[in-house]
C-alpha cells in the first residue's frame, strides 16, 4: 500500500481481515468491560466467518453472547443496552438478513438520539458482511450499503484492508454513535500488515492507497482490490490511475475526494452494489457538484448490475465489476 | 386473575394522585389539540391509568422502561416534569426533546424511561437490552416494557421474550390489553382466550390481571419487579383495560357502537373505581380526594403556563442533535 497517513511505525505482521477484526474485538474488550460481543454462532464456532474465534474461551459466554436465530430481538437488545450502559457489538451473519431487523437498525438505533432531542447515545456497531463472489446466490450475496447511508443517524463503514478493518473497528466501537459495519465475505481470507497493539483509523477519513495522475478511482470494500490490479495493468499502458478508499460511506470525506480529482480532472467510482440508487450516486453527484470546473470529462460509474446476484460462478462475476471492467471504464474515461 | 389487595393510604393516595394526574394530563392534550396548539397526532392513554400507575409505583428512579405510541401515561408515572411534557408537545425549546420527538417519542433518560416508541412493539427488544445490561453490570436494576395487545402480535415480542427467559433477565413485559390494535378488537387478533397463556411458550410466568383495579396492577407487578430484581427472571403481566379514546385523537371509531363506548368507558373507568374503593375502605374522604383533585388542576394550568412562555423550539441546531460525535 502507498501514500498511508505518516504515523509512528508501529511494528506489524501479516494477518488476515478476519484476524485483524478478531484482534481488534479482543483488545477493545480488554480495555473496556462494557464491550460485549452479541450474535449467532459467535462462541464455540467462533462466527460464521471466524472473526470470534477463542473470544469464548478468553471473555466467557456472558460478554461474548451467542443467541438463538432472532435478528430483530439481537438488535433490539443491542440497542437497549448501548442506551443504558454497555457498548455492544452484534454480529449479523449476513447483511441480507438486516431485512429482519431493519425496524430496530433504522427506526431505535439511528433516531433515538435525535427523536430524543439529544438525551440519548447509542454507542452500538452492528457488524455485518455482505458481497457477492463465493455462490451463495440471492439471499446471501447483497452489497446494501445505500440503505444504511440513506439514514440519518448511522455512520458506516466499509474496510478493505486488514490493517483497516482492525481500525476501524476499534474506532467504531469506541465511537459514541450506532456504526453499521460491513465486512466482505471474499476480504475475509485476504492478507497484509496489521500494526500490533493498540491501532485506530478514524472514521471519517478516505486513504488513498495508490497514487496517480490521469484519473481518481474512488471505490470501497472488494472493489479496492480490483481497482488497485486495475491500476497496475493501467500503468502498463502508460495511465496512472490514483485509488482512494473511501473506507468510511457516513461521515464522507469529501475533501479527499475533491482534492484527488482536482488533481487528476477524470473520475471513475466503482462499487459492487447495483448501480441504481447506488452510493456512487452520491459520490459523483457530490463531485459534480462541488467540482465541475475541475472535471474534463463527467464522472463515470462503474457497479453492479440491476439483478439479484446469481449463483452459478460465471453468471455470478458477470454482474459485478470485474478487474478487466475497471480497465476498460477508466481507458474510456482518458482517451 | 390477580385479586385485589388492600393496601396503606399512602399508597393507595399515591395511586391516585398518578391516575388523576395522567386522566388531567389527557384532558387537557385534548383540548390543546382541539386548539390547534397540538401538532401531529395524540393517543390518549384515558382508561387505562391504573396500568401505568400500579406498574411504576415499585420501580425506582434507576429502573428502566420503554413505553409506546399512547405513553403519556407510563412517563408521567415514571416520574417525568408535566411542563417539559407540554412544552414538548407544544414544540417548544424546553420540551423533553426539544420539539424533535412530540408525543410518540418522549423519553426522560434521567428518570428511567427509555423513550415512547410510534413502533408497535419497537419497545420490547430495546427494554430486553436494557435488562440484560443490568444483568451484565450486576445491578439490580429493573427493566419494564409496556406494549398494547397490538404489540403481543408483532415479532419483537416473540424473539425478545424468548432471550429474556433464556438468559433469566431482569424484565417485566406490561401487556395493556385495551382491546384494540387500532382498530381490530382482540378477539379477532388472538386464538387464545387469553394472551398472558403464550408466557407459557417462553418458559416465564403469564400473569393475568385486571387493568381496571389499580390494587390489583400494583400487587402483581411487585411480585413481578420483586422477581426480576431478585435474580428469578422475566415475567409476563397481562391487564384488561378499555380506551376510553379512540386509536388517536380524532378517530371516528366506525369499528366501535356508541353503546360499547358510552358503556364501557362508565363501565371501565379505574380512576373512578379508585375513588369508590378508597371511600369504602375510608382510605381517605371526598374532601381529600377533592383536595388531590384541586392541586393536580392546578399543577397542570401551571405546567401549561409555564411551556407556553417558553420560546419555539429553534432549527438552527437540528442538525447536531442527529450523532453524538462527529
Amino acid at each position: 500500500m502507498q501514500a498511508t497517513e505518516a504515523r509512528a511505525p508501529a511494528a506489524t505482521r501479516e494477518l488476515f481481515y478476519n484476524e485483524a477484526l478478531n484482534e481488534a474485538l479482543r483488545l477493545e474488550m480488554e480495555r473496556d468491560q462494557r464491550v460485549i460481543v452479541i450474535g449467532e454462532d459467535i462462541a464455540e464456532h467462533g462466527g460464521a466467518f471466524q472473526v470470534t474465534a477463542g473470544l469464548l474461551d478468553r471473555f466467557g459466554p456472558t460478554r461474548i453472547r451467542q443467541t438463538p436465530i432472532s435478528e430483530i430481538g439481537i438488535v433490539g437488545a443491542a440497542v437497549g443496552a448501548a442506551l443504558t450502559g454497555l457498548r455492544p457489538v452484534v454480529e449479523l451473519m449476513y447483511v441480507d438478513f438486516a431485512g429482519l431487523a431493519m425496524d430496530q437498525i433504522v427506526n431505535q438505533a439511528a433516531q433515538n438520539r435525535f427523536m430524543f432531542g439529544g438525551q440519548a447515545r447509542v454507542p452500538m456497531v452492528l457488524r455485518t458482511q455482505g458481497g457477492s463472489g463465493r455462490g451463495n446466490a440471492a439471499q446471501h450475496s447483497k452489497s446494501l450499503e445505500a440503505w444504511f447511508a440513506h439514514v440519518a443517524g448511522l455512520k458506516l463503514v466499509m474496510p478493505s484492508t486488514p490493517a483497516d478493518a482492525k481500525g476501524l473497528l476499534a474506532s467504531s466501537i469506541r465511537d459514541d454513535d450506532p456504526v453499521i459495519f460491513l465486512e466482505h465475505k471474499l476480504l475475509y481470507r485476504t492478507k497484509g500488515a496489521v500494526p500490533e497493539g493498540e491501532h485506530l483509523v478514524p472514521l471519517g477519513k478516505a486513504e488513498v492507497k495508490r497514487e496517480g495522475r490521469d484519473l481518481t478511482i474512488v471505490t470501497w470494500s472488494r472493489e479496492v482490490l480490483f481497482a488497485l490490479d486495475a491500476s497496475a495493468q493501467l500503468a502498463s499502458d502508460g495511465i496512472e490511475a490514483e485509488v482512494v478508499d473511501v473506507r468510511t460511506l457516513v461521515p464522507l470525506d469529501k475533501d479527499l475526494i475533491l482534492a484527488s480529482v482536482r488533481k487528476t480532472h477524470r473520475v471513475l467510482v466503482v462499487h459492487e452494489a447495483i448501480r441504481r440508487g447506488g452510493y456512487g450516486a452520491e459520490v459523483a453527484a457530490m463531485i459534480t457538484e462541488e467540482a465541475f470546473d475541475d472535471l474534463d470529462a463527467p464522472p463515470r460509474r462503474l457497479a453492479g448490475l440491476e439483478t439479484p446476484i446469481p449463483y452459478a460462478q460465471h453468471l455470478e462475476k458477470s454482474v459485478v465489476p470485474q478487474v478487466d471492467d475497471i480497465v476498460r471504464v477508466a481507458k474510456e474515461l482518458v482517451v | 386473575m390477580t385479586t385485589a389487595e388492600k393496601i396503606d393510604r399512602k399508597t393507595a393516595l399515591d395511586l391516585y394522585r398518578v391516575m388523576r394526574t395522567i386522566r388531567s394530563f389527557e384532558e387537557r392534550s385534548m383540548q390543546l389539540f382541539g386548539e390547534n396548539k397540538i401538532w401531529g397526532t395524540i393517543h390518549s392513554y384515558a382508561g387505562e391509568e391504573a396500568i401505568a400507575a400500579g406498574v411504576c409505583a415499585n420501580l425506582r428512579d434507576d429502573d428502566w422502561i420503554t413505553s409506546t405510541h399512547r405513553g403519556h401515561g407510563h412517563c408521567i408515572a415514571k416520574g417525568a416534569d408535566l411542563g417539559r411534557m407540554f412544552a414538548e408537545l407544544l414544540g417548544r425549546e424546553t420540551g423533553y426533546c426539544r420539539g424533535r420527538g412530540g408525543s410518540m417519542h418522549i423519553a426522560d433518560t434521567a428518570k428511567g424511561n427509555l423513550g415512547a416508541n410510534g413502533i408497535v412493539g419497537g419497545g420490547i427488544p430495546i427494554a430486553t437490552g436494557a435488562a440484560l445490561t443490568a444483568k451484565q453490570l450486576g445491578t439490580d436494576q429493573v427493566a419494564v416494557s409496556f406494549f398494547g395487545d397490538g404489540a403481543a402480535n408483532q415479532g419483537t415480542f416473540h424473539e425478545s421474550l424468548n432471550l429474556a427467559a433464556i438468559w433469566k433477565l431482569p424484565a417485566v413485559y406490561v401487556c395493556e390489553n385495551n382491546q384494540y390494535a387500532e382498530s381490530l378488537p382482540v378477539k379477532r387478533a388472538f386464538a387464545v382466550d387469553d394472551i398472558a397463556k403464550r408466557a407459557d411458550g417462553y418458559g416465564m410466568p403469564g400473569v393475568h390481571v385486571d387493568g381496571r383495579d389499580v390494587r390489583a396492577v400494583y400487587a402483581a407487578a411487585g411480585e413481578a419487579v420483586a422477581r426480576a430484581r431478585t435474580g428469578r427472571g422475566p415475567t409476563l403481566v397481562v391487564a384488561d383495560s378499555y380506551r376510553h379514546e379512540g386509536h388517536y385523537y380524532g378517530d371516528p371509531r366506525k369499528y366501535q357502537s356508541k353503546e360499547e363506548i358510552d358503556g364501557w368507558r362508565r363501565q371501565f373507568d379505574p380512576l373512578a373505581d379508585a375513588r369508590t374503593w378508597i371511600l369504602a375502605d375510608r382510605l381517605a374522604s371526598d374532601a381529600d380526594l377533592d383536595t388531590v383533585d384541586q392541586n393536580i388542576a392546578t399543577e397542570i394550568d401551571r405546567a401549561v403556563a409555564w411551556a407556553e412562555e417558553a420560546p419555539l423550539a429553534s432549527p438552527i441546531k437540528l442538525p447536531d442533535d442527529v450523532y453524538a460525535s462527529h
